[in-house]
């Protein structure tokens, strides 16, 4: 077995190097965070708002650890310079893709693909980025839910940035929903909860809204198809028996058993 | 500095070897760790022990303020410790004063020791802590509410950092002083253990003591810092509890 | 760090749900998010209080310690009120000298103790002209989602009103007294979306807020101090509005303050 993302190697053992779940995947084994700030990684869909306009680019908070440019040339406008803040300004909020982390922790993003742009109307939501595997659920099943009995239309960002369209009820319940999540991601049964909580709160018409379409499967669409662990929910509530680990292997295995060697 | 001029000295070890609290020699205060205290924070910890009340938080990796402290090679850590004014029985002037400053610098490094670094360049993980109430060993009870909201805030780590200290009351090395203890005792070592490593990136130390008898404070201590490391990722568990509680039992 | 951008979508869907009277989170444009007062959490205190509304959390500590009286006001013990806004609370505050708006805090919370008369400072005196009693109210955010003045007033209050004079202690008597509590004033805060006017403001209100007015009053029925901030205005109909609103509000939160169930 080889360290994953998450983990790191001393003297032949590997070690989990923040909270998570332990995966398993010869060769690899690797921690899936439970928590912690937005990491980009290339080929994310995120959601962001404009912060700052100069002359050729815009920068974004994308909730990383560093405030994000999108340059002029990566959207599908042409721009002469200076003129970007006709474009967009300080406090839009936009989708785009993740293109690459360079060394200096720079992160390079593209409004040009299918799907990404400038979010007019609707609202944001906020949540734990590690969350928004929940968000979506099993093949897109959470997401679906949310949208079909809220009438909402939603861009699930990777960022945990979540953007939601609809009638004023709807964008309220699927809030409430997204709060749901958050607070109660972790245990199992929570797509029977969301149903549940959306049953109860079922208003005549409100349903079956025909904008509802599930924007938060673009990533597939944006430079080619990606691992399904990346955004389906870790599948920590059936197949891993670990539990959240913090430190040294033995935590990561509750079992008791020593440590292999790798 | 068994006797401070007249002051009449409290009994701080019974004959039977019982501390002032009842403890023995190599026992810890208790000790409750909440995960995910507060809701504006990347990470946050709450921590009482013993008499202490400690709040910590963590923000980042983020953008470095000023920009002048920033690093092109890794994110910088930056800790602050500071005490409520009305966490010691006589009032603190809010804001840092030098021994804040002091706890702080030592704290940081601690961390920069086991946090990896090099993983956010250009950015800073801020680590807060506010001690509530204080009543002896608050530096090592910040250090154990931050680690376990570091840990919080998704911050790679070589390991989580349990600390604890180790002092001489009434000639004998004691386990996690209380206040009395500690205004009254002859040595204070205060340290912080990296499990993974078995090596300490915190150490400090007043007082008097032998070699031999600081070789025991030392093994006290690490030993002490074991058991504070269950309580740490025990609170971590909970937190991010599954609701099914039988499971993460199961074989591998 | 600095100022967090608000999406503006988010700032105008909540300015849209106001004009129907609905809130982001679900709330009436009446309705406090929910209040817990614990007096006596810090021990080291010789009063003190910890406060939540909804996620926004202050504690507040009192001390008592023998001082000289001003020279203007030798018959009367001294008030000192001290808001610390210490960056473990939001990312959007930096360590460092406090910033306008924690002195703020500490001076309208001081004005709302100090104008009700609160405490009977003439009763802080121990020898006229020589020795008095002074009274430090230590208030510390530990998490800011909205509503700091309330909060922090409420936690100052419930301090106060379990507070003990250290009398014995200082050598002063022979016997600790309670601090003895003459007014309970409380501080209600609205901010303004559009023509709506709502109460205990969330963070994200008070970033999309035109105009936030506190007011403070006391159990009597009188309006004790006032502060209007953010950029906004209100009109004398908008204040007549809120001080009926503040007063009606007020007779719940003293009794939250005082420690009896809401």
């Amino acid at each position: 077995m080889r360290p994953g993302p998450g983990t790191y190697r001393v003297d032949g053992r590997i070690y989990a190097s923040v909270l998570g779940l332990l995966q398993r995947r010869p060769p690899l084994v690797r921690i899936v965070p439970l928590s912690g700030r937005y990491i980009p990684k290339p080929r994310d869909v995120v959601v962001g708002t404009v912060t700052d306009v100069q002359g050729t680019f815009w920068l974004l908070d994308i909730g990383a650890p560093r405030w994000t440019p999108l340059h002029m040339t990566g959207t599908p406008w042409k721009i002469d310079f200076g003129e970007t803040g006709q474009y967009l300004r300080v406090g839009d909020a936009v989708v785009v893709a993740v293109e690459s982390i360079e060394a200096t922790g720079r992160i390079g993003v593209t409004m040009l693909g299918e799907g990404l742009g400038k979010l007019e109307g609707g609202t944001i939501a906020t949540i734990s980025p590690a969350k928004v595997p929940r968000v979506i659920g099993r093949s897109g099943s959470m997401i679906r839910t949310i949208t079909t009995l809220t009438g909402c239309k939603v861009v699930v960002g990777q960022n945990g940035r979540i953007w939601v369209d609809g009638s004023p009820e709807g964008i309220i319940r699927a809030r409430e929903c997204l709060r749901l999540i958050e607070e109660e991601g972790q245990r199992s049964g929570l797509t029977e909860r969301v149903q549940a909580y959306l049953d109860s709160t079922q208003t005549p018409g409100s349903t079956h809204d025909h904008r509802s379409h599930v924007l938060g499967e673009i990533p597939h669409s944006v430079g080619g198809p990606r691992e399904a662990e990346v955004i389906l929910p870790p599948p920590a509530d059936a197949a891993e028996p670990e539990g959240p680990a913090e430190g040294s292997e033995d935590d990561a295995r509750p079992d008791g058993a020593p440590p292999d060697e790798y | 500095m068994g006797s401070i001029g007249a002051k009449e000295v409290p009994v701080l070890l019974s004959p039977e070897g019982r501390r002032i609290d009842g403890r023995r020699l190599d026992e810890l205060r208790p000790l409750k760790i909440t995960a995910g205290a507060l809701h504006e924070a990347d990470g946050s910890a709450y921590v009482e022990w013993g008499a202490n009340k400690v709040m910590a938080a963590v923000y980042g990796p983020r953008e470095v303020h000023p920009r002048h402290l920033q690093q092109n090679n890794k994110a910088i850590v930056q800790c602050r410790y500071n005490m409520a004014a009305f966490s010691v029985d006589e009032r603190k002037r809010p804001g840092l004063d030098r021994r804040s400053q002091e706890i702080s610098k030592v704290i940081s490094e601690a961390f920069e020791s086991v946090i990896f670094a090099e993983e956010y360049p250009r950015t800073s993980i801020d680590v807060y802590i506010e001690v509530l109430q204080a009543n002896a060993g608050t530096r090592c009870a910040g250090i154990v509410a931050a680690s376990v909201a570091l840990a919080d805030a998704g911050i790679p780590m070589v390991d989580l950092l349990p600390s604890v200290a180790v002092g001489k009351v009434a000639g004998e090395i004691a386990l996690d002083l209380k206040k009395e203890e500690d205004n009254y005792g002859e040595a204070d070592v205060p340290m912080a253990l990296v499990p993974q490593s078995g090596r300490l990136v915190l150490l400090q130390m007043e007082g008097h003591l032998t070699a031999p008898e600081l070789a025991r404070a030392l093994e006290l201590g690490v030993r002490g810092c074991r058991s504070i490391y269950e309580t740490m990722k025990q609170a971590l568990r909970d937190r991010y509890a599954t609701g099914e509680a039988a499971e993460p039992q199961g074989a591998a | 760090m600095t100022d967090e951008v608000a999406a503006e979508i988010l700032t105008t869907h909540i300015l849209d749900l106001a004009r129907s009277g609905r809130r982001l989170d679900g709330r009436g444009t009446n309705d406090y998010r929910e209040i817990k007062v614990e007096p006596g959490f810090v021990v080291t205190a010789d009063g003190s209080a910890l406060t939540t509304i909804g996620t926004t959390k202050v504690v507040c500590g009192v001390k008592l310690e023998p001082g000289k009286p001003f020279p203007d006001t030798p018959n009367a013990g001294v008030l000192t009120t001290n808001a610390e806004l210490v960056p473990l609370s939001s990312p959007t505050f930096e360590p460092g000298p406090p910033h306008p708006r924690a002195i703020e805090v500490s001076r309208v919370v001081d004005r709302a103790i100090r104008a009700a008369e609160t405490i009977d400072l003439t009763r802080l005196c121990v020898t006229p002209a020589e020795k008095c009693w002074t009274c430090f109210v230590d208030i510390h955010v530990l998490d800011h989602t909205g509503n700091l003045i309330d909060a922090a007033l409420l936690a100052a209050l419930g301090a106060l009103t379990h507070a003990t004079v250290p009398a014995k202690r200082f050598g002063i008597r022979d016997a600790d007294y309670p601090l003895e509590v003459k007014h309970l004033p409380v501080e209600c805060t609205f901010v303004r979306l559009g023509d709506t006017i709502v109460v205990d403001p969330s963070f994200d209100e008070e970033q999309a807020a035109q105009g936030r007015l506190t007011v403070a009053t006391d159990e009597l029925g009188n309006v004790v101090a006032m502060q209007k901030g953010l950029i906004g205005a209100f009109s004398p109909e908008d204040v007549n509005q809120v001080v009926e609103r503040a007063l009606r509000h007020g007779e719940r939160l003293r009794r939250i303050a005082q420690g009896s169930a809401p």
